[in-house]
C-alpha cells in the first residue's frame, strides 16, 4: 500500500498541493489535514508545508503552533513518527518547540526567491536518508524569514550530534553555519527553508529534491 | 480588577532588522542627519483581569514569555497600570 503522507493545511498555507504533487508523483498517497483536526489515523509521515499559516500574524509560526493538529503532530513524533517542515512549515515546528533554533529576517533584507544549491552533510535523517553525503541538489528558496539562527549552544550542539542535515553551497539568507536544514535529537523531524516538493520534475528546473521526498516516504 | 497591559517587543541585540536599517538608510535623504541606533518593534496593548497589580504582571509577563515573543530572537518589557487610572475609584 502507498505510504500515506499528511500534508498540513493552515488558514494560509499555500504549498499544499506542491506538495501532495510531489507526494504522489514519487508513489506516495497525499492526503490534506486541517489544522483544527486532530485525527493522524492511517497517516505514516506527516509535511508542514509552507506558506503563511494565520497570516504570519505575530510572527510566522507563533499561531499555528496552538492548533489542535500541531498536538497531534507532537504526540505523532513523540512516537518516532517522520515529520518534515517545509518553509513556514519549519518556521512552525520551531515555534512549537519541535527543533531548535528560530528563522529571523534574510540578512541581506530581501525576499528571495530563487534556485540554490544543498550541500548534503547527513544521510541520518527522515528526509536525507537516500540521499549521498557531499551530494549537491538544486532545490529553490521563497522566503523573506529564513535566517537560520541560535544560540552558540545550541549551534555546537547540533554540529556535535549531526544534526545539521543540509547545508547551502552560497549561503543566501545569512544562515549561521549554513544552515539549511536541521533535524530534531530523534531525527524523525527534519525543517528546512528550501522547497524540495517544487524540485520534483525535470519541467520545473530540477528534481534533485525527488530524493528527499523519497527518503520521507521510505521512512514512514 | 482590571488592568490595561502594554508589551514592548524589540528584536534581540544581533538579530536583523530590515525594517530599522531601511529607515535609518532614508533619513539623511529626508534631511535628518546624525540619528543612529534605529530598530523597529511592536507593541500588544490589552486588558486583564486579575485580583491585584502582582497577579497582572505575573500573567502577563507569563503570555508574554510563552506566547507573544520568541525568546530565541526578541526581548520584551511588560508594563501594567490599572485600569481605572491611578485614583481607582472611578464610579
Amino acid at each position: 500500500m502507498a505510504t500515506a503522507v499528511g500534508v498540513v493545511v493552515f488558514p494560509g498555507t499555500n504549498c499544499e498541493m506542491d506538495a501532495v504533487a510531489a507526494v504522489e508523483g514519487l508513489g506516495g498517497d497525499g492526503r490534506l489535514l486541517w489544522h483544527g483536526d486532530e485525527d493522524l489515523t492511517g497517516v505514516d509521515a506527516v509535511i508542514v508545508p509552507g506558506g503563511f499559516a494565520h497570516g504570519d500574524y505575530l510572527r510566522p509560526g507563533a499561531i499555528a503552533r496552538f492548533s489542535p493538529m500541531m498536538g497531534a503532530i507532537a504526540r505523532f513524533a513523540a512516537d518516532g513518527g517522520s515529520v518534515v517542515g517545509i518553509c513556514n512549515g519549519f518556521q512552525v515546528l520551531t515555534e512549537a518547540g519541535l527543533l531548535p533554533g528560530a528563522l529571523q529576517k534574510n540578512s541581506g533584507l530581501k525576499f528571495l526567491c530563487q534556485p540554490t544549491v544543498l550541500r548534503v552533510e547527513s544521510s541520518d535523517s527522515s528526509l536525507t536518508r537516500l540521499a549521498t553525503v557531499g551530494s549537491e541538489l538544486s532545490v529553490p528558496i521563497n522566503h523573506f524569514e529564513g535566517n537560520y539562527t541560535c544560540d552558540a549552544e545550541t549551534l555546537a550542539r547540533l554540529r556535535d550530534e549531526d544534526r545539521i542535515v543540509l547545508r547551502y553551497v552560497d549561503n543566501p539568507n545569512g544562515s549561521v553555519d549554513d544552515i539549511a536544514g536541521v533535524c530534531n535529537e530523534g531525527r524523525n523531524v527534519v525543517g528546512l527553508m528550501p522547497h524540495p516538493e517544487r524540485a520534483c520534475d525535470e519541467l520545473l528546473g530540477s528534481a534533485d529534491g525527488a530524493v528527499l521526498i523519497s527518503s520521507l516516504l521510505d521512512a514512514a | 480588577m482590571k488592568f490595561d497591559v502594554m508589551v514592548d517587543v524589540r528584536l534581540r541585540g544581533g538579530i536583523a532588522d530590515p525594517a530599522g536599517a531601511t529607515i535609518e538608510r532614508a533619513l539623511p535623504a529626508l534631511g535628518y542627519d546624525g540619528v543612529a541606533g534605529v530598530t523597529v518593534g511592536k507593541t500588544v496593548r490589552f486588558a486583564i483581569e486579575a485580583t491585584d497589580e502582582a497577579e497582572a504582571t505575573r500573567r502577563s509577563e507569563d503570555l508574554s514569555a510563552s506566547f507573544l515573543t520568541n525568546p530565541v530572537i526578541e526581548d520584551a518589557t511588560v508594563m501594567v497600570t490599572p485600569a481605572d487610572g491611578p485614583t481607582g475609584d472611578h464610579a
